[in-house]
C-alpha cells in the first residue's frame, strides 16, 4: 500500500529523518512510536508533502508520489489528521466536515459519508450547528477525525489523536480507530501513548533520532524489554 | 421562528426598503442630501463587501482597495466620456487616437472596468500573495499608491489626462441605477461565499496548514479571492466615478482605503450584512449627521471649542480606535443578520429596561439592524 524507502528530511541544517524505511500493508493499523523529536510528525508531513524530502522515495498504491504536491496526494487517498486537532474554530461542525470533503465532487456520496461520521460520533450530530471552537477537546478530536474521514481516505494518518484528552475519551477514540480500520481504511498512527497504540496496532515501528530502530507486530513490541524501558516506563519496577 | 415565517419577514423587509427608495425618489429633489448620501452609501457598501471578502473571509489583510477602485473609475471614465465632449476634457494634451471615438454603454463599461481591475489583481497577485499578513498589507498599500502616481504621470496624459483628471463622466441617469448594480454585485459575492469556494476561503482564514492538509490549493484560492474582490472594487470605483462626474488621481487616496476598512471593521470582519449596515451608518454619519462638527458653533457668547473644519475626521479616527480597542467584533462579528438574532437582541434590549434579563453582553451582536 504505502512504502517509504530511505526517506530523508532536512530542516535547514538539522537532519530530521535519516533514511526511514517503512511499509504499510493493506487493511492494517500501523503505529509509529518514539520520543519527542524522533521524527514521527515529520515522517507524516513528508509523506503528504507538507515538508520537502531531501532524499528517498514514497510509493503509494504502486505509484511514485515522492514529487507530487499535497493537493494531489490528498486526492489520491492519503489524508492527514493533524496534530493538535486544528479544526477550523469559526466554522460550524457541519462546515468543518464539508471542508474535509473538499477534493470530492460526488455530492450524494458526501451526504452519505457525513451521515456515517455522525453515526460514528453522535456527539457531533448534536453539535452540528455549533462553532467548532466552542467544542470540548475530545469533541474537537472527534471532529478532526470525522473531517479526515470525509475525504474518503485509503490511508488515514493520525498525528497524536490522544493528545491532551481525558483517559476515558482516549479509550473511545482508540475504539473508533479500530472501527474505522474495520471499515476498510488503513491507519497510520503516531502516538506518545505507546501502550494504547501498540495494543491496537498490527505492526509498529519505533523511531529514534530520525531512524527506525525497532519494528515488529504490536503485541510483540509491547513485551519487548527495550520498548518497555524506553516508552512504557515499566522495566525498572519489575 | 419557522423558516416560512423568516422568508416572509425577509420579503417584507426587502419590499419596505424598495418602497422607501421609491418614496425618496418621489419626494426629494435631484440634488437633495438624502438621495446623494443614499447612493454614496450603496457604493461604499459594495466597496466594503468586496474588501470584506478578502480581509474578513479569506484572512488576507489587503490595503490596496483604493488602487483597484481608481483603476475601475479611470477605465470607466476613459471609455464612457461622450465623444462630443472629449475635446473639451482633453483640451490640454489632446486625446489618444484609439480612444477618440470610443463611447460605451455604462453597464458594459462597468463590467470592463471590473475586468481590468481583476486582470491587474491577477498580475500582481502571483508575487504579492506569497507574502504573509503585514507584508501583504504593505505590498498592497504600495500598489495602490503606485496606481495613483502612474495614473497622474505625464506619459499617460493622452489617456488619463494626467493630473487634470477626467470630467464629463456620464451620471447614473436613474436614481435606482447604483442600487440595482450594488444589489446584483453583493448577491453574487454572497453566492460565492456560501459556495464550496467560500467555505475553502474561510478554512484558509482559520488555519492555512490544516486547510492545505484537507487538499485545498492555497495559492489558487487566495488568487481567486483577490481577483474577485478586485473585480468588485473596480466596479465600485466605476460607480464612484459616475457618482462624482469628475475624477482625478487624488480622488482615490490611501484614506479612502481606510474609510472602507473602518466600515468593514465597524460592521464586523467576516459579515456581509455587517458591512452593508455599517456602510450606511458610517456614510450617513460622516456625510450628514456629523457635519456640524466641521462648523464653528456659538451658543450665546460661548464658542464651543474644537469645532472647526476637519474635526469630523478626528472624531472618526477616535471612533475607529475605540472600536478596535473595545469592540473588535464590530456590529455583527462574523455572524450574518438573522431574524432569530434580531429577536434575541430585541429581547436583550427589553431586558435592560425591565431588568428581568441577566446582564446583557454588548459584544454578542446577533442581529443589529438598520
Amino acid at each position: 500500500m504505502l512504502k517509504l524507502v530511505d526517506l530523508n528530511v532536512h530542516y535547514g541544517g538539522i537532519h530530521a529523518l535519516r533514511g526511514v524505511d517503512m511499509e504499510i500493508p493493506d487493511g492494517k493499523i500501523i503505529s509509529l512510536i518514539g520520543a519527542n523529536g524522533a521524527g514521527k510528525s515529520t515522517t507524516l508531513k513528508a509523506i503528504i508533502g507538507l515538508v520537502a524530502k531531501s532524499a528517498g522515495s514514497v510509493e503509494f498504491d504502486g505509484k511514485d508520489i515522492t514529487k507530487m504536491d499535497t493537493i494531489n496526494i490528498v486526492k489520491s487517498g492519503i489524508i492527514l489528521c493533524p496534530e493538535g486537532r486544528r479544526v477550523f474554530p469559526d466554522l460550524t461542525v457541519s462546515e468543518n466536515l464539508l471542508i474535509g470533503a473538499y477534493t470530492r465532487k460526488d455530492k450524494d456520496a458526501i451526504k452519505k459519508d457525513k451521515a456515517w461520521v455522525y453515526e460514528l460520533f453522535p456527539r457531533l450530530l448534536e453539535r452540528e450547528w455549533q462553532m467548532a471552537g466552542t467544542l470540548s477537546g475530545g469533541e474537537q478530536q472527534m471532529l478532526a477525525v470525522g473531517r479526515a474521514l470525509m475525504g474518503r481516505p485509503k490511508l488515514l494518518m493520525m498525528d497524536e489523536p490522544s493528545l491532551g484528552l481525558a483517559p476515558l475519551i482516549v479509550k473511545s477514540i482508540f475504539e473508533i480507530i479500530k472501527e474505522i480500520n474495520r471499515s476498510g481504511v488503513n491507519v497510520l498512527l503516531i502516538e506518545q501513548n505507546a501502550k494504547a497504540a501498540l495494543e491496537i496496532s498490527d505492526y509498529a515501528y519505533v523511531l529514534e533520532t530520525g531512524k527506525v530502530v525497532l519494528q515488529g507486530p504490536g503485541k510483540e513490541l509491547i513485551v519487548n524489554e527495550k520498548v518497555r524501558s524506553a516508552y512504557l516506563g515499566e522495566a525498572k519496577n519489575k | 421562528m419557522s423558516a416560512k415565517k423568516k422568508n416572509i419577514c425577509t420579503i417584507i423587509a426587502l419590499i419596505a426598503l424598495g418602497v422607501f427608495l421609491v418614496i425618496v425618489e418621489q419626494t426629494t429633489t435631484e440634488s437633495s442630501m438624502m438621495r446623494s448620501v443614499l447612493q454614496l452609501s450603496a457604493i461604499y457598501a459594495l466597496a466594503a463587501v468586496s474588501m470584506n471578502l478578502l480581509n474578513g473571509f479569506t484572512g488576507l489583510f489587503s490595503l490596496g482597495h483604493a488602487g483597484f477602485m481608481a483603476i475601475g473609475a479611470y477605465v470607466f471614465a476613459i471609455i464612457t466620456i461622450p465623444v462630443s465632449k472629449k475635446g473639451n476634457v482633453y483640451y490640454l494634451y489632446g486625446v489618444n487616437d484609439i480612444l477618440a471615438n470610443v463611447e460605451l454603454q455604462p453597464v458594459l463599461a462597468l463590467i470592463i472596468a471590473g475586468v481590468v481591475a481583476a486582470a491587474l489583481a491577477a498580475l500582481i497577485g502571483a508575487p504579492v500573495l506569497r507574502l504573509k499578513s503585514d507584508y501583504f498589507a504593505i505590498a498592497t498599500l504600495g500598489f495602490a499608491e503606485i496606481v495613483r502616481i502612474v495614473v497622474a504621470s505625464s506619459p499617460l496624459n493622452t489617456i488619463t489626462n494626467g493630473s487634470l483628471g477626467l470630467k464629463s463622466i456620464p451620471g447614473f441617469g436613474s436614481f435606482y441605477f447604483p442600487f440595482i448594480v450594488v444589489v446584483v454585485c453583493i448577491a453574487i459575492i454572497i453566492l460565492l461565499i456560501n459556495s464550496t469556494y467560500g467555505r475553502a476561503f474561510k478554512a484558509i482564514r482559520e488555519d492555512e496548514i490544516a486547510a492545505e492538509a484537507m487538499g485545498i490549493n492555497l495559492a489558487s484560492h487566495k488568487q481567486m479571492s483577490f481577483i474577485t474582490s478586485s473585480f468588485f472594487a473596480g466596479i465600485s470605483g466605476a460607480l464612484m466615478a459616475m457618482y462624482l462626474g469628475a475624477i482625478t488621481s487624488t480622488t482615490f487616496p490611501i484614506t479612502l482605503t481606510y474609510n472602507i476598512l473602518l466600515i468593514v471593521v465597524i460592521g464586523g470582519m467576516g459579515s456581509v450584512t455587517g458591512s452593508i449596515v455599517a456602510a450606511f451608518l458610517v456614510t450617513f454619519a460622516k456625510e450628514w449627521w456629523l457635519r456640524f462638527l466641521d462648523q464653528e458653533m456659538i451658543i450665546g457668547t460661548f464658542q464651543v471649542p474644537f469645532l472647526r473644519t476637519g474635526f469630523r475626521m478626528v472624531v472618526f479616527s477616535i471612533i475607529l480606535m475605540l472600536v478596535v480597542l473595545f469592540w473588535r467584533k464590530g456590529l455583527m462579528g462574523q455572524k450574518e443578520f438573522s431574524w432569530d438574532g434580531l429577536v434575541r437582541t430585541l429581547k436583550k434590549i427589553g431586558g435592560i429596561f425591565t431588568g428581568k434579563n441577566r446582564k446583557p453582553s454588548a459584544s454578542e451582536g446577533g442581529g443589529a439592524s438598520e
